[in-house]
């Protein structure tokens, strides 16, 4: 049995190449199944997110042929060129694969540090495969594995609580000051991509009532559309901006378009409730004296990038801890592997011995006659329980072995001493 | 939680029989022989060391919850805290049965009263509002409390007109209450300060994100004061009625009732102020922190040094 793992991710290949080696849900289950009926792989799953493409599977045979097979199948699947693909897939083998599986749903070998949406790619990478039959207990032992790792990383590190985009840790630093957003209401000024951006964290979680305006009606209509929102009137400022506790602004003006007057007007106009603001637009457009006034909260996108900044900081931190729960759970698996072989191992040794047995009475008792067929049946019998009990003690140690390097050790030694090459399992 | 009945009226009885059984009044510093004999006595500490150790594990739970935000750090630490409350009410019982008296006849039964109330009241908010966090800052007043009254020299009050009865009883314990809602309520206020100035100064450590957000900590305060405010309105009224009961001439005036009267305007001005345009926030919470350092002078250095019935409560 031997792990196999070939793929390709942001670190090893340009974005051109790897969309042209991404795999849709289809795709994904067909290429499982092609793999095992033309007998490259005997278990499959195929991982595929923006940042990476990565074939995990269960090598047939004790060779590393299968990796360069595969590579050569991805090659053709996808319909590129091999120069161009093979400079940009890694192989990795056995306990490679399984540290690199670990590490990636951790969150350790991601673009951005710890991100939390890797963890769900696995996920469903891993219950697509098991549902279509294409994992067997090999690979469902290693990503059941590799989503423990994931959970406990993010539950017992502080690699993924802290925000790491923009959006995001403005939508946080908003959730300090609110709590939950579901009761509060927001004004998107502007229908760009960072606009986009933000809507998309607002809707994640649930905000209340959605505003936005643009210069272009017809654009924020689009968005309103999209994500449910309702279009204010551009420039209507005293009555937009009474409406929402969150503002966010990505316009390209020369000149702030939200002015201190305007924000002064809004907040006597709202009771001095608590009025959170984020400019995202370069130049700003809010006016940084608004940051003066009672009961407003303005960031800007400086204030937000030395935030993210701080926070990518810490997670580096995180990043030992993290590591160690992967090692220990390497460890753990392996354990598991070399259980496994050892009981493929012994069952093999056992008929293996048993042949040699009768082959052995066979030419020893073939002079003798006065033995009986019972005779000859009891005589082998025995010899069966005698080999039995032998193995019986040394099976029991080598399962209770704590420390999986003498394990595995144990298990390399008996194969090569007792086994021929024909017979190694 | 539920305290049994029979626990409460055991609780309230003590203060009325020690006075049915001694005579009518306790002159300063003439106490009857056997409940004097009963100061001297060697008190049984068990309860209040258990009720220390099970506040400061709880405490370390709670900074441990604070820092890492695992749910079951959470829950152990509130469960010591039960526990916590549940040894230092022992605590108060045996010491009070010791000393044949209520807690709140010396300083140091009157602030150890007061941290379990404290206790009380930040359990309840806890639960209500579904809050851990705020625990690791007010375990260490309810341990300051804990300590400072078992530092400060055991004697018993020296009021020359010492009232007594059930309804003196509800009236010093509700009063105790409203310190401890009062206390918390400046505890939540001087965390929002802290967190409002974290949020301004973009400085936001590991703590920050971890800390309530402002409007909860702002609606805590609220429903802090609110119990405050019923439990301090409802103990003066019976301060009043308890008044009236005492034999002979009760004194009508006490530098203690202005005080107390205008602890009580300060707040319900609170309560009204902080939902109002100009003083919510930050401004509100300013004057919660005020509040409560005129509730500190009232039970320190009104109730020591010009209260001529208020000692210890």
């Amino acid at each position: 049995m031997e792990l196999v793992l070939v793929g390709l991710n942001f670190r090893t290949a340009p974005v051109e190449v790897r969309e042209r080696v991404s795999f849709s849900k289809d795709q994904a289950q067909r290429a499982a199944e092609e793999l095992r009926t033309k007998g490259i792989l005997e278990e499959t799953l195929v991982l595929s997110t923006c940042n990476r493409s990565e074939v995990y599977g269960v090598n047939p045979n004790a060779n590393r042929e299968s990796a360069h097979a595969l590579s050569a199948y991805l090659s053709c699947f996808h319909a590129v060129q091999p120069d161009i693909l093979n400079p940009s897939l890694y192989h990795h083998y056995d306990h490679d694969v399984v540290r690199h599986l670990f590490r990636v749903s951790a969150g350790l070998e991601s673009m951005l540090l710890g991100e939390a949406e890797i963890l769900g790619q696995v996920r469903e990478a891993y219950l697509c495969a098991h549902e279509n039959h294409a994992t067997g207990p090999v690979l469902n032992r290693l990503f059941q594995a590799a989503l423990e790792v994931g959970k406990r990383v993010r539950a017992e590190t502080e690699l993924g609580t802290r925000p790491m985009g923009i959006a995001s840790a403005g939508m946080k630093l908003a959730e300090r000051i609110f709590g939950k957003l579901n009761d509060r209401s927001a004004l998107v000024l502007g229908a760009g991509t960072i606009s986009e951006q933000v809507i998309s964290q607002l809707r994640d979680r649930s905000i209340g009532n959605l505003y936005l305006t643009n210069r272009s009606r017809e654009k924020a209509e689009e968005f309103a559309r999209q994500y449910k929102g309702k279009v204010v009137e551009w420039g209507q400022w005293d009555v937009a901006l009474k409406l929402p506790d969150v503002i966010v602004s990505a316009v390209g003006v020369q000149d702030p378009l939200l002015t201190k007057a305007m924000i002064e007007r809004a907040m006597s106009a709202r009771g001095n409730r608590a009025l959170f603001l984020m400019d995202l637009g370069m130049p700003r457009n809010i006016d940084p004296a608004v940051a003066g006034l009672y009961s407003v909260y303005l960031y800007s996108m400086e204030d937000l990038t030395g935030i993210v900044e701080q926070n990518r900081n810490s997670r580096q931190s995180e990043v030992p801890k993290a590591e160690a729960l992967v090692e220990e759970h390497i460890g753990k698996f392996i354990s598991w592997q070399a259980s496994v072989e050892l009981t493929g191992l012994l069952d093999v040794l056992r008929s293996t011995l048993k042949e040699r047995r009768a082959a052995f009475l066979q030419e020893k008792l073939s002079g003798v006659n006065h033995f009986s067929a019972q005779d000859r049946e009891q005589i082998g019998g025995l010899m069966d329980e005698l080999m039995d009990r032998l193995l019986v003690r040394p099976a029991e140690r080598l399962r209770a072995e704590k420390e999986h390097r003498k394990k595995i050790q144990s298990v390399e030694a008996i194969r090569d001493l007792f086994l021929s090459d024909r017979e190694k399992p | 939680m539920s305290i049994p009945a029979r626990k409460v009226r055991e609780f309230l009885r003590l203060g009325y029989t020690r006075n049915i059984t001694h005579g009518a009044e306790v002159g300063r510093g003439a106490l009857p022989e056997p409940a004097r004999s009963a100061w001297k006595k060697p008190m049984n500490h068990t309860f209040i060391i258990l009720t220390v150790l099970a506040y400061l594990a709880s405490m370390g739970f709670y900074i441990g919850f604070l820092y890492a935000g695992k749910e079951f750090t959470g829950r152990v630490a509130t469960l010591l805290m039960f526990l916590g409350l549940v040894t230092h009410y022992a605590a108060l019982l045996v010491r009070a049965r010791g000393t044949h008296t209520v807690p709140y006849h010396d300083l140091q039964g009157s602030m150890s009263l007061f941290g379990w109330l404290l206790a009380v009241t930040y359990l309840c908010l806890e639960i209500y509002h579904r809050q851990r966090t705020v625990g690791a800052f007010v375990l260490p007043v309810i341990l300051a409390f804990i300590f400072t009254a078992y530092l400060v020299p055991d004697h018993p009050s020296s009021s020359a007109t010492t009232p007594h009865g059930v309804v003196f009883a509800l009236h010093v314990t509700l009063s105790i209450l409203a310190y401890a809602a009062f206390a918390l309520s400046c505890v939540l206020s001087l965390m929002y300060l802290a967190e409002e100035r974290f949020l301004r100064m973009r400085r936001l450590g590991d703590v920050v994100w971890r800390l309530p957000p402002l409007e909860l900590l702002e609606r805590m305060s609220h429903t802090s004061v609110l119990v405050g405010l019923i439990t301090i309105a409802a103990g003066t009224a019976l301060g009043f009625v308890a008044v009236d009961r005492l034999p002979g001439e009760p004194a009508y005036f006490d530098p203690k009732y202005v005080v107390t009267l205008l602890v009580l305007l300060l707040y319900a001005a609170y309560f009204q102020l902080a939902r109002t345009a100009a003083w919510r926030g930050a401004r509100a919470s300013k004057l919660c922190v005020f509040n409560f350092v005129l509730v500190v002078l009232s039970f320190t250095v009104v109730n020591l040094y010009f209260s001529q019935h208020h000692r210890y409560f």
